[in-house]
């Protein structure tokens, strides 16, 4: 310690004297993630930091500052408001709607038969076609979804996992219908199913050939659909499942690693696909501890990137990341006041260094947003990046005692997991072990405990609560008639096809499932002779086996 | 020594937003019930067999999907239909308002709990509302 830090610590401590005579609201004061944190910060905690080595400069190893040299600057964030209800006609206007008023990309919502692998008309499909997102069935939906919107123009996030392979067939075929080259096409499927056994519960096969699955996806990527972003490694369903921003932060970066191990092992040069890879997280409401949280992604990933699996085009180093603002810290209770959380959380995003954003409609605690709520969390975006003029110094918290500590905080706490994840034998044997979700579900249930003790404040639910709230706002109804609309129009497509070519593609899929060569130019002709996704889904089904989970709580 | 009450916690349809049921679950069995959890994905048939097969007093059925008007009601009528309508049905999830007065008027569902509900409040309906 220089004579400086000392002088500095002797004065800490003669200050502490007098402060610590104070009394204090609390005895303890910790993020929303339970991590304590100090009343101050000074240079002594950050008396290690090394500015060229931990920090550089943005568009610079090791990227703490952003992974661009220019940020927003150059270019805002995307704004990209997640959308997607009923039929594909319907969403296809909420599509129009959001781009007349100034959205920047496309991010589909798809219902839960299509994430699962059901057609509309499958007995487990009732009741759900249309309710959480958009109704896929076939390519016919989906040139139906685009109708109008050119797919050389639009950027198109669509999230989607386990069938993912399938949906993003469909939208090169799309593509071809517009007479628009697949490697013009720009977008992200998420196609993280990791995450899916971990948190967010949608799976269809087992993790071996959905790893596969993956790895066709960025093998085919590679070659043909250069610009498409191949996965979207996601923490935002760890944390909405209840992790804290460490296990968030760790769980994430872990499923990242394994995405680039399976990729090398299936012979791919890391070169060839990191660079496609990208990230998303969750901005919860701890407004400082996600900010650090962001900066150490991207530290940790390109160190790790560079130093352990060997990348050498800078590309490969880049922990490029969307982010959507908490769902899980809303509340149904006062909704109006979402808005504000919804902007609080958004600033931590921006300041944080995302590439693109998802604000939260106030109403989304109760229902799919409204027209005039999905406008107002645009609406949230827009002002913090045309009128508050934080977008217009990069990585402006830089520095900042206590952002730096926690960045390192939040780094030394990911390095523990990743111990632990290796002890275990990595993200899949953790995954077997239950590892995750029990941390995960342990977390949860301190929060909720928290809560219920009054321990932790959430506004207008334990706290400042009106006791005679009348509900308010409009809610979006989703009228139960599309259902049978969308089971007639997929009904009508099987009549009306080529159903011998359908025979043909799907039964050549089966022997590449068998097989070992790259399952996805045999979806692309699957979905070309239209056939449907839950037809392809079950053929692979057929062959890969179904995913089980078993229940603990 | 009065027997426990038992409680299957269950999610029926396609989502896989397990948190709050798990959160539930734990709750409950930390107030001294018996608790099942069914996991993800059941039909309204494998929930009503599970129920009647474990013998429980209440199914508690979470739902996020918006599936709630078609399978809330399934889930009702098969346990009539097998003779179990003594088993208390109760739900939380993401239920506009409207929905939650429709079930339980149509005599669907004893209790609908939504976002924000304390855990307490969920034990204690519980506990006063199984017989004896």
């Amino acid at each position: 310690m220089n004579d400086q830090l000392k002088e500095l610590q002797e004065g800490l401590e003669k200050w502490r004297q007098t402060r610590c005579q104070m009394k204090d609201r609390d005895c303890r004061f910790e993020t929303v993630s339970g991590m304590e944190v100090k009343d101050l910060y000074t240079p002594l905690d950050i008396e290690n930091l090394d500015y060229e080595r931990d920090l550089g400069f943005p568009g610079e190893y090791p990227f703490t500052r952003g992974v661009y040299r220019n940020m927003y600057r150059g270019r805002l964030w995307t704004m990209r408001q997640f959308a997607g209800f009923a039929t594909a006609k319907e969403s296809n206007k909420r599509y129009k709607y959001l781009l007349e008023k100034g959205q920047t990309g496309l991010s589909v919502a798809f219902d839960m038969p299509t994430i699962m692998g059901y057609d509309s008309d499958h007995p487990r499909a009732l009741g759900e076609v249309g309710r959480v997102g958009v109704a896929i069935d076939s390519l016919q939906d989906m040139e139906t979804l685009f109708d109008g919107i050119p797919l050389d123009k639009v950027s198109t996030s669509m999230t989607i996992n386990a069938p993912a392979a399938v949906i993003w067939c469909m939208y090169i075929a799309t593509g071809e219908k517009q007479g628009v080259r697949p490697e013009q096409l720009t977008g992200t499927i998420q196609n993280d199913i990791l995450k899916e056994y971990i948190a967010q519960k949608s799976w269809i096969f087992p993790p071996e050939p959905s790893m596969r699955l993956i790895t066709d996806i960025f093998a085919y990527a590679s070659r043909h659909v250069p610009k498409w972003n191949t996965i979207s490694i996601s923490g935002y369903h760890i944390r909405e499942a209840g992790s804290t921003a460490v296990q968030e932060l760790a769980f994430t970066l872990a499923d990242g690693f394994a995405y680039v191990e399976a990729g090398i092992k299936a012979g791919l040069n890391v070169d060839e696909f990191a660079p496609r890879l990208s990230f998303f997280f969750n901005a919860h409401i701890d407004f400082f501890e996600e900010i650090a949280k962001y900066r150490a992604a991207r530290r940790i990933w390109a160190r790790r990137m560079k130093e352990k699996y060997g990348a050498r085009d800078p590309r490969s180093w880049l922990l490029r990341f969307h982010t959507q603002t908490a769902g899980c810290s809303l509340t149904a209770q006062q909704p109006e006041n979402n808005i504000v959380r919804t902007a609080y959380e958004a600033l931590a995003a921006v300041l944080g260094g995302t590439q693109s954003l998802h604000t939260n409609s106030m109403d989304e605690v109760l229902a799919l947003p409204t027209e005039k709520a999905v406008q107002i969390a645009l609406r949230t975006q827009q002002i913090l990046a045309y009128e508050t003029g934080v977008s217009n110094v990069i990585d402006p918290l830089a520095g900042s005692y206590y952002v730096e500590a926690l960045t390192n905080k939040m780094e030394e706490e990911a390095e523990k997991y990743f111990e632990e994840i290796e002890k275990r034998g990595g993200v899949l044997a953790c995954i077997e072990q239950n590892f995750f979700q029990q941390e995960i579900a342990d977390a949860a249930y301190r929060y909720q405990r928290a809560l219920d003790s009054k321990q932790r404040i959430l506004v207008g639910v334990n706290e400042f609560v009106n006791p005679d709230e009348k509900l308010e706002i409009e809610i979006l109804k989703i009228d139960p008639e599309i259902e049978q609309e969308q089971v007639a129009r997929l009904q009508k497509l099987r009549r009306e096809r080529d159903n011998i070519r359908v025979q043909e593609t799907l039964e050549a899929l089966r022997r590449a499932c068998e097989g070992t060569e790259n399952v996805i130019p045999y979806i692309l002709d699957c979905v070309r002779a239209y056939a449907t996704e839950g037809e392809i889904i079950q053929v692979m089904r057929e062959v890969f086996g179904e995913y089980k989970e078993k229940p603990t709580f | 020594m009065a027997r426990k009450i038992r409680v299957l916690v269950a999610k029926p349809g396609l989502d896989g937003h397990d948190r709050g049921a798990r959160v539930i679950a734990r709750a409950l069995r930390d107030a001294g019930m018996e608790v099942i959890y069914t996991g993800l994905h059941q039909t309204p048939e494998q929930i009503v067999e599970a129920a009647i097969q474990e013998d429980v007093d209440v199914v508690g059925l979470s739902i996020l999907s918006g599936a709630h008007m078609t399978l809330i009601p399934r889930v009702t009528q098969l346990l009539r239909e097998n003779g179990a309508d003594d088993i208390i049905v109760i739900g939380g999830g993401t239920i506009p308002e409207d929905d939650i007065k429709a079930l339980k008027e149509g005599g669907w569902v004893k209790e609908l709990f939504t976002p924000g509900t304390p855990l307490e409040t969920i034990v204690e309906w519980i506990q006063s509302n199984v017989k004896d």
